[in-house]
């Protein structure tokens, strides 16, 4: 278990690095929307690893938080950038 | 069966049950256990919920076939593991730049309901992603991640429509299964 | 072998599944020419990455409390992703960002006036 939790770590501290860089460069801001949200759910996903390698649910209830969270974000982002244009 | 009619007084009060009972199993499951003070507080709040933001009635007026339920759900996940490793494999193909394409794919079916849960289960498999939808046509426009060649970009289309054809089976109504091709007497035979 | 041990095998297997989508989100947004196309990149890790994630959890805690919290996380991601994809994409296109040398075909352009149109009147 300890290798796959290795593992698990260093492939979503990857993904997320990589993830990370996009935000910077953007380039407009809907990149930017696009990859937090995929951040966000690299971030659910660390939560959920962490709470299954220790066996340990307390942080589950952050997920549920995390998932309609997530979503509101990129909608209401997205629907101002319609809208910003006349 | 009902035809397609504006919503009646029934049909609101339906859609505001389906709600508190939907609404009250996502209480139970937030907190975890099913007791009564669970179940009587999740009505409570659901019924304040669907009383004080209330919402237009869902028209629904098909029919709910299990074993279609069933097939529809099996080949999502299959269709939903394949896409996910297509599109994994494209994001380490080094040197190589996926084209793409948007694609029109006219919708048979008719109700809101089917076209979004259509809309859902194509959004939800990698590769392909709804751009705009026409309610008025039913037409979705969905963009398509590693189109090759025209050939490929109908195969994807067709794709799409097999997709319809189970979601028509798992939920549609008879004239819904009409206008899908398949014939709602026959498919009872084949069933029994 | 135990039952408990090809049980934490399965999971294994199944998280790192799961880091592995997550990674190739990852690389694929990193990589993909424009913004629809990195869209497809970001369905993945919060569809199939997330359920395989979950799937792990449920194995190795395996309560029925928590199982129906991870049930509830898994209904609620897949119910709210594709409306999320689907508005961002949809601002993508009407904002332009889309690059039309990177399309085989574009079939919305002939109807595309029909939607801006639209969009005036249900921009409440």
């Amino acid at each position: 278990m300890t290798v796959a939790a290795i593992a698990v770590a260093a492939l979503l501290t990857a993904a997320g690095a990589l993830t990370l860089i996009r935000i910077v460069r953007g380039p407009s801001t809907l990149d930017r929307i696009v990859a937090t949200e995929v951040l966000l759910a690299i971030t659910a996903s660390a939560i959920a690893a962490e709470a299954a390698f220790t066996r340990d649910p307390t942080s589950l209830p952050v997920l549920v938080v995390l998932a309609i969270l997530g979503f509101t974000g990129s909608v209401a982002v997205s629907r101002f950038i319609t809208r910003e244009k006349p | 069966m009902r035809a397609a009619n504006p919503p009646t007084r029934r049909d609101r009060i339906r859609t505001q049950v389906m709600a508190v009972i939907a609404l009250t199993v996502v209480w139970n499951l937030l907190w975890g256990a099913f007791t009564w003070a669970n179940l009587f507080s999740g009505i409570l709040v659901s019924a304040a919920v669907v009383i004080f933001f209330p919402l237009p009635p869902v028209e629904f007026d098909g029919r709910v076939r299990p074993l279609g339920l069933l097939n529809f759900a099996l080949r999502f996940i299959a269709d939903l593991v394949a896409a996910s490793v297509q599109v994994a494999v494209l994001a380490f193909r080094f040197g190589h730049r996926p084209t793409s394409a948007i694609v029109a794919v006219p919708l048979r079916i008719r109700s809101d309901l089917n076209m979004t849960l259509v809309a859902e289960a194509v959004s939800l498999i990698p590769g392909s992603l709804i751009v705009e939808a026409d309610h008025e046509t039913t037409t979705l426009y969905i963009h398509m991640l590693g189109v090759e060649d025209e050939e490929h970009l109908e195969r994807l289309r067709e794709h799409v429509l097999r997709l319809e054809d189970r979601l028509a089976r798992a939920l549609g109504s008879d004239e819904e299964l009409r206008r899908c091709g398949i014939d709602p007497s026959e498919r009872k035979e084949r069933r029994s | 072998m135990t039952v408990a041990g090809v049980l934490d095998a399965i999971a294994a297997v199944c998280m790192v599944a799961g880091a592995v989508l997550s990674l190739s989100a990852g690389v694929a947004l990193l990589r993909f020419p424009d913004l629809l196309s990195r869209m497809h990149a970001a369905a993945k890790p919060q569809v199939l990455g997330l359920l395989l994630i979950l799937t792990g959890c449920a194995i190795r805690i395996g309560t029925v409390i928590d199982i129906t919290t991870m049930v509830l996380i898994a209904v609620f991601q897949l119910a709210t992703a594709p409306v999320a994809a689907h508005m961002v994409g949809r601002a993508a296109y009407r904002e332009g960002r889309v690059r039309a040398e990177l399309l085989l075909a574009d079939e919305l352009a002939p109807d595309a006036d029909k939607f801006t149109d639209k969009s005036r009147d249900d921009s409440r």
